[in-house]
């Protein structure tokens, strides 16, 4: 009885890691600038497509393919930044959200275009496939890399936010922008690299998650409102926030369908609301 | 002795360890012309945001006209008539300076939820709201967008709109800010020429309006009150040269 | 705008300018007739089109008048279609009380939710009204016993209007019935955005900051609205299912509501006519596009929507008030 629990709660706190991976990088953007990027969800299905074409097509390794789809879609994201992006800083919520939502159909299409509509195949490396046995519970050795993966890159992110200069400017731009300008910080550049971190990120989460959930043309709006959920549950500009709710909201999603396959996905929107309503600016959100 | 019109008790706001409003205790008489003054950072815009309800206090309570409002909504305060302007103009840029007026008018009559009667046929409210921009200077440019309106012209439409809800104690948060020494004029004839029957406790940088305005003036700073005094105690006063340097204006 | 001290101005003669119809406003309704006598092979896509610009006016009064942007307006749409598809399955198919019935449950939802969602601005809100319209669709999708899942209400029936008039495949009655039901309703938001609340909800959208500063009642004021909108949505939805005899879950979908909001924004927000000027517009072409596979379709929307918000961040409305120094009815 114990075993199915267990197992169920590790995918779901797997699902959770690779969630948070996808949604942090706006969590902690939308922190700091404001700018509703709905098209987040195209840089995660960027990095996916990206791993799947050099796997498929090119015969890269799995492994090396993941820095691939970060680089790719930490370069498009930044293109959109230069192009369109900032111009719309000042914009009101609705151009925001009409211009990225522009760009997500924009994506999708594009992506349905080249790549035909079927989901994507892919084959991970044997060593990463199959199970490993713990105190009698069966872990796929997938999940456990996903885990190991997104633990390092939240560690590397408290790292870097605590002890880097760099850092240091983040938090201060996510604080008070104003006051963070006014003490000659470069709020502008350190968005840009936040950015593109971010979106690279997201990328990355996009490759890990073909194995998981796979990956098809409708993955960026699909995926889009997970990753909204999460920023918005976990708070804005909060990383702490983005992984207690990505854990939050993968764990409720896997046990909900798992247990009551009836409610869907209907629990999570529910999880959502109800959070909102109790704290509007999320859990660890500022306002 | 009759009852201040607008009183307050240890009221204290702190946001984590930044202390930004500590014991405050005001007892503002009925048409008092109260100044509010200060150093950057010493809370004055703060104590407005608590005594309208805009923030919520941490302790203390705030009376007006007697009863305590610590627990009203800010928008139900204004029913009551304590009301504010805003020292960054908060105006509605799309709205014509008559529209924006007669939604003030038409939210104190109580019939903004009338969804089904035209507006033009409030004849009574309209002429009431045109009225208010006459006093205000503003009647001439009244159908002009209020973002079309000159800087100096919002700042007295910022009034006009406080106006409009027949305040008994009106809060105005710096009023002559950006505004231009040789335009003050029609701001201060604006203030100046206001009601006995409103109590007008006023925020400001500019001492030239402080001292030709204020009965009283109320000296903060970091979060509490130093001292409050007629205009000529405060001017006297070594504490307020040291924290003013010489009351030097804001720019 | 000058003025001596001996000239009165009549402070109401721009407002009263805005109340009368323009010529413009006239010639456009009468327009709509032409459809019977020049396109009578189009009449089932202009009742489409007549449905579209009735819940896109519906959007427009919660978005473009009190500023409330919401990813989720088919929630009401749904509402309105599915209870006048379980109605009609169950025996009773009378258009007029089913229209009645629809609006009423879709007002009903309206006004539960709008208590979620008055408290909240930004991308809480956004998000809010996103989780409602994709919480219903779940659970339509999840209780296919009564909605018919994927597939649809199967057998719906309705009876001929007013016990004359079929509702047939030529679309005559269709298209009479939904155009004087969107003119109707219409005629009611006009009234609305020219009256005091209107002007309340004006207010909210130019500055919510201000409006509890001048002591509005923000939130009753914006419950109110959504209450409003959500009926005026149920009636659309009624009416497609009216006209077309079917229901599923498309009406409750995110792509409806994704529609809708490209169909105001083209059109332009807060202009009254925006919905149903940006609906036609999106309607025919999508008429005329409707050989090409739905993936390229929604490129294209998506390069409209950027191009709109780059460039034409009012619409095509907008656009034109620019163009057209004479517009006399300088709309808000």
């Amino acid at each position: 009885m114990i075993g199915p629990f267990v197992a169920v709660m590790f995918d779901g706190f797997a699902y959770g890691m690779l969630l948070f991976l996808m949604s942090v990088g706006l969590s902690v953007t939308l922190g700091m600038m404001n700018f509703v990027n709905l098209a987040h969800g195209s840089f995660a299905m960027i990095g996916g497509y990206v791993t799947v074409t050099l796997m498929n097509h090119l015969g890269w390794p799995f492994l090396a393919t993941l820095p691939a789809a970060f680089l790719v879609a930490a370069v498009f994201s930044v293109a959109f930044e230069r192009t369109l992006f900032r111009r719309l800083y000042q914009a009101t919520d609705l151009d925001q959200v009409l211009l990225t939502i522009g760009l997500v159909f924009m994506s999708i299409a594009a992506v349905a275009y080249i790549y035909g509509t079927e989901l994507q195949p892919i084959h991970v490396p044997d060593y990463l496939r199959g199970f490993v046995t713990l105190w009698g519970v069966n872990f796929a050795v997938y999940r456990l890399f996903l885990v190991a993966v997104a633990l390092a890159v939240s560690a590397l992110l408290v790292v870097g936010l605590e002890y880097t200069r760099f850092g240091a400017q983040v938090r201060a731009a996510v604080d008070n922008q104003r006051m963070a300008r006014g003490l000659g910080i470069d709020v502008d550049r350190s968005f840009a690299y936040t950015f593109a971190l971010g979106s690279g990120l997201a990328g990355l989460g996009g490759a890990l998650a073909v194995e998981i959930v796979g990956l098809d043309h409708s993955f960026a709006l699909v995926y889009l409102v997970y990753v909204l959920i999460i920023v918005s549950v976990g708070g804005l500009g909060s990383i702490a926030g983005s992984l207690l709710a990505a854990i939050v909201i993968g764990i409720s999603d896997t046990a909900g369908k798992y247990y009551f396959p009836y409610l869907g996905a209907f629990l999570i929107y529910l999880v959502m609301i109800i959070v909102l309503m109790w704290r509007p600016a999320g859990l660890f959100g500022r306002r | 002795m009759t009852a201040p019109v607008l009183a307050t008790e240890g009221l204290d706001k702190s946001f984590g360890s930044l202390v930004v409003a500590s014991g405050i205790a005001l007892a503002v008489p009925q048409g008092a012309r109260y100044a509010l003054i200060g150093p950057n950072g010493a809370g004055k815009t703060t104590l407005i945001n608590l005594l309208t309800g805009m923030l919520a206090p941490d302790a203390g309570t705030i009376r007006l006209g007697g009863q305590d409002i610590t627990g009203l909504q800010p928008h139900e305060r204004v029913k009551r008539g304590l009301v504010r302007t805003f020292q960054i103009n908060t105006l509605f840029p799309h709205l014509s300076a008559l529209e924006a007026v007669t939604l003030a008018v038409c939210e104190r009559r109580g019939f903004s939820g009338t969804w089904w009667r035209a507006l033009t046929a409030y004849r009574q409210d309209i002429d009431e709201a045109y009225d208010i921009l006459v006093k205000m200077m503003l009647g001439a440019d009244c159908h002009r967008q209020t973002r079309e309106l000159a800087y100096g012209q919002q700042r007295l439409l910022e009034i006009a709109l406080a106006l409009a809800t027949r305040p008994k104690v009106l809060l105005l948060d710096e009023p002559a800010a950006g505004v231009p020494r040789e335009e003050s004029a029609e701001l201060f004839t604006a203030i100046n020429n206001l009601s006995q029957d409103i109590t007008v406790l006023f925020i400001e940088h500019d001492m030239e309006l402080v001292f030709r305005l204020a009965s009283r003036i109320i000296v903060m700073v970091g979060g509490s009150i130093l001292l409050e005094g007629t205009p000529e105690e405060i001017a006297a006063d070594p504490r307020v040269r040291e924290v003013y340097l010489g009351g030097a204006r804001h720019g | 705008m000058t003025m001596t001290s001996a000239t009165v101005v009549e402070p109401r003669a721009l407002l009263l300018a805005q109340n009368r119809w323009h010529p413009v406003e006239i010639a456009f309704w009468l327009a709509t007739l032409l459809p019977f006598y020049f396109f009578p092979s189009y009449l089932s896509l202009a009742s489409q089109i007549a449905i579209a610009a009735l819940f896109a006016l519906s959007l427009d009064l919660i978005l473009g008048y009190a500023g409330i942007v919401s990813l989720g307006h088919a929630a009401y749409f749904g509402m309105g279609a599915y209870t006048v598809g379980l109605i009609s399955k169950l025996g009773w198919g009378e258009p007029l009380s089913l229209l009645v019935v629809g609006a009423l449950s879709a007002g009903l939802l309206g006004y539960v939710t709008s208590f979620i969602i008055a408290p909240f601005r930004h991308l809480t809100l956004i998000m809010i009204t996103l989780g409602i319209g994709l919480l219903l669709l779940e659970a339509a999708n999840s209780a296919s016993w009564l909605t018919g899942g994927a597939d649809g209400l199967q057998g719906v029936r309705i009876w001929p209007l007013l016990n004359t008039f079929e509702f047939d495949l030529w679309g005559y009655t269709a298209y009479s019935y939904s155009l004087i039901v969107l003119f109707v309703v219409f005629l009611v938001a006009r009234r609305l955005i020219h009256s005091p609340f209107g002007l309340a909800l004006r207010g909210i959208r130019e500055n919510a900051v201000r409006m509890p500063a001048i002591g509005a009642p923000s939130r009753t004021h914006i419950r109110k609205i959504y209450t409003i909108s959500a009926i005026m949505a149920g009636i659309a939805g009624a009416l497609i299912v009216e006209t077309t005899e079917t229901v599923s879950l498309e009406a409750l979908s995110f792509e409806r509501s994704a529609d809708v909001l490209v169909m105001l924004i083209v059109g332009g927000a807060g202009r009254l006519y925006g919905g149903i000027v940006g609906s036609i517009i999106y309607m025919v072409a999508r008429d005329q596009f409707s050989g090409v596979n739905p993936q390229y379709w929604y490129f294209w929307i998506g390069l409209l929507l950027v191009a709109i918000v780059m460039f034409l961040p009012n619409g095509v409305l907008g656009g034109l008030q620019r163009l057209t120094a004479g517009w006399k009815s300088r709309k808000p």
